[in-house]
């Protein structure tokens, strides 16, 4: 059965809106990190849609960056977590506020 | 057959790359380097080294005609080898300050060095893209590299704070930036620069597409150039980072966005429609960054605030969106390169351990100017410089930037403009008040802040500072070519011969 391309950019919106809400509202890093891959499987979710949509290679090449930049990111995110955690054993973000005047 | 002739094209094409593929062999050298001996001397060196032969190639391509390589992703030509060469040079004059400043931390480890290396070729790649998805591998490359060089002195508590905010918050404009590029093309159908504005967007839901889309990427770009009102991050990233690298990240990191938003307004986005947004968020950044830089107490904090106001200054420019503006606006980018990477570098040899650059107060800094005389100077220079004042290449850069837009009738935004950098001198004016006319014995913070012993001079850092400062009188006398040349990157009839690809 074909899936029209609209339900793949509605599933893209939707997956996309819970990853920005779950980064403004969760308070732990590892969470809001995870929120943050969401949004960006999100976007390739529909970089693929429209690119099979239209039969041009090059959103499905941009996905493969994608990819390759969440998986370095999830690498030094997590490395600044553990950074975080060793001096002030906690992952909470709002308790990281050296810098409130 | 038709794979091998690719492979020939893209042969060819190599020396459009040359600079990256400098920077990036360097930069493994000295990380197998740093494997055997990770303290070694040498390693800053071999990458000052190999900048200096990438930018050496890059001057010789400044006067080249534009065009594209790799099939329509990369762009050649002057315009990009104007910003790569401003990079290179941030990446240089940054290199040659952080030795001393991490020797003295005890954090000089090669692999800082080879991150630079990495950041400057993401720049690089981000300066000269013509594409969509150059933009965004460069854009990330910076961005990711410049995530570790924040929380370097990871024993620090402040510097793994700015770390993960500007990790935290890069990363979700990262995902509006790319959700942009997936709208703009899903309306357009292309993913080069020249090929999306001649796209047909008049199918049904098209046009709102790619709106939304232009919307979300360019809230990503605001963001890594520390727009008002997504600058949230920058006072206490700058704050929190090492402070050379610090100078890295305000102005390389700038300079390298700013040139990729030019292309994309200028290619991508030929319509009137973003003047007014792009001069709403101008107005805002510069109130915002000179406002909130009043007040501040702790120096890098201030420039961090005047950072995001020199944003401000420069989205003026983008707004006016005529090429004399986008010549102005890369103009001003090399003064507020050069001025910027000075102030930072003077603090970074201000700084007792460095590790106190972060609670470091000005009033501790009081008659500093004496003590340290070729500091001061050129701290001076670099506060006029910073504030618009006439014989410095500060007030060229502000000229340049400011008359395009006047020319473009957006009167009302440069006189805000020219009242806001009249509220700059209050701030950066006293800087060279306390370095010069206090005495170190009348401010209790700066008799505390001596008893320790003055952080020692480092011969070499002062050398780049002098450079800078006479670069930035010099430019004064050259601004006039300099901006003419700028217009010559945006040659209408060379720039369309350049628009092919895709």
């Amino acid at each position: 059965m074909e899936v029209a391309l609209n339900w793949y950019l509605a599933l893209g919106a939707v997956l996309f809106s819970i990853g920005t809400l779950g980064v403004l509202f969760k308070r732990n890093a590892i969470v809001v990190l995870m929120s943050v891959e969401l949004m960006l499987n999100a976007v390739n979710l529909t970089l693929v849609a429209f690119s099979q949509s239209m039969g041009d290679p090059d959103g499905q090449l941009l996905v493969f960056f994608s990819i390759a930049v969440a998986a370095a990111e999830a690498a030094v995110g997590l490395a600044i977590v553990i950074a975080i955690f060793r001096s002030k054993v906690t992952v909470d973000i709002n308790e990281i506020n050296l810098f409130k005047h | 057959m038709e794979l091998a002739r690719a492979f020939s094209t893209m042969a060819a094409d190599l020396p459009a790359i040359f600079s990256m593929i400098v920077v990036s062999v360097v930069g493994l050298v000295m990380l197998t380097v740093a494997a055997f001996r990770s303290d070694h001397p040498s390693i800053p060196w071999l990458g000052v080294a190999g900048m200096v032969v990438a930018s050496a190639w890059e001057l010789f391509q400044l006067g080249t005609e534009p065009g594209t390589a790799f099939f329509g992703a990369i762009r050649v030509g002057g315009y990009a080898a104007f910003i790569n060469l401003l990079v290179l040079l941030a990446g240089i004059a940054t290199t040659i300050l952080s030795v001393p400043y991490l020797h003295r931390l005890k954090h000089d480890y090669g692999e800082v060095y080879a991150l630079l290396m990495y950041a400057t070729v993401g720049m690089i790649l981000l300066g000269s893209s013509n594409s969509m998805v150059s933009i965004f591998v460069g854009l990330e490359t910076m961005s990711v590299c410049l995530y570790v060089l924040a929380g370097l002195i990871r024993e620090d508590e402040g510097a793994v704070e700015a770390a993960l905010k500007y990790f935290l918050l890069g990363a979700f404009s990262t995902g509006f930036f790319l959700y942009g590029i997936a709208l703009m093309y899903g309306a357009t159908g292309t993913m080069y620069l020249p090929a999306m504005a001649q796209a047909d967007l008049a199918t049904a839901g098209g046009t709102l597409l790619f709106w939304a889309g232009v919307a979300l990427f360019l809230i990503g770009f605001l963001f890594k150039v520390s727009a008002a009102p997504f600058h949230m991050w920058t006072p206490d990233v700058y704050q929190g980072s090492p402070t050379p690298l610090t100078g890295y990240m305000s102005t390389a990191s700038k300079a390298a966005a700013f040139g990729s938003l030019i292309l994309v307004l200028y290619y991508a986005l030929p319509a009137e429609r973003w003047t007014l947004v792009l001069a709403v968020v101008a107005v805002i950044t510069m109130v915002v960054g000179n406002v909130m830089a009043l007040s501040q107490a702790n120096v890098k904090r201030m420039l961090a605030y005047s950072s995001i106001a020199h944003a401000g200054y420069i989205l003026v420019a983008l707004a006016a969106g005529t090429e004399a503006a986008f010549a102005g606006a890369l103009f001003y980018l090399l003064v507020y390169t050069v001025m910027n990477i000075g102030a930072f570098g003077v603090m970074a040899l201000l700084e007792w351990d460095g590790r106190e650059g972060r609670v470091q107060t000005l009033d501790s800094l009081a008659g500093i100017g004496t003590d340290r005389p070729v500091l001061g100077v050129t701290m001076v220079v670099f506060m006029f410089s910073l504030t618009g004042f006439p014989p410095f290449g500060g007030f060229f850069g502000k000229y340049a930037v400011f008359a395009p837009a006047v020319d473009a009738g957006l009167t009302w935004l440069v006189l805000i403009g020219v009242l806001m950098s009249a509220v700059s001198g209050y701030y950066y004016l006293r800087v060279v008040y306390v370095f010069w006319m206090q005495d170190r014995d009348d401010v209790v913070d700066a008799r505390q802040a001596s008893l320790g012993g003055l952080p020692p001079v480092s011969r070499t850092s002062q050398g780049v500072l002098v450079v800078c400062a006479v670069g930035l009188v010099a430019m004064a006398f050259f601004s006039g070519g300099l901006i003419e040349a700028a217009t010559g990157f945006f040659d209408a009839s060379a720039m369309a011969a350049a628009g092919g690809g895709g």
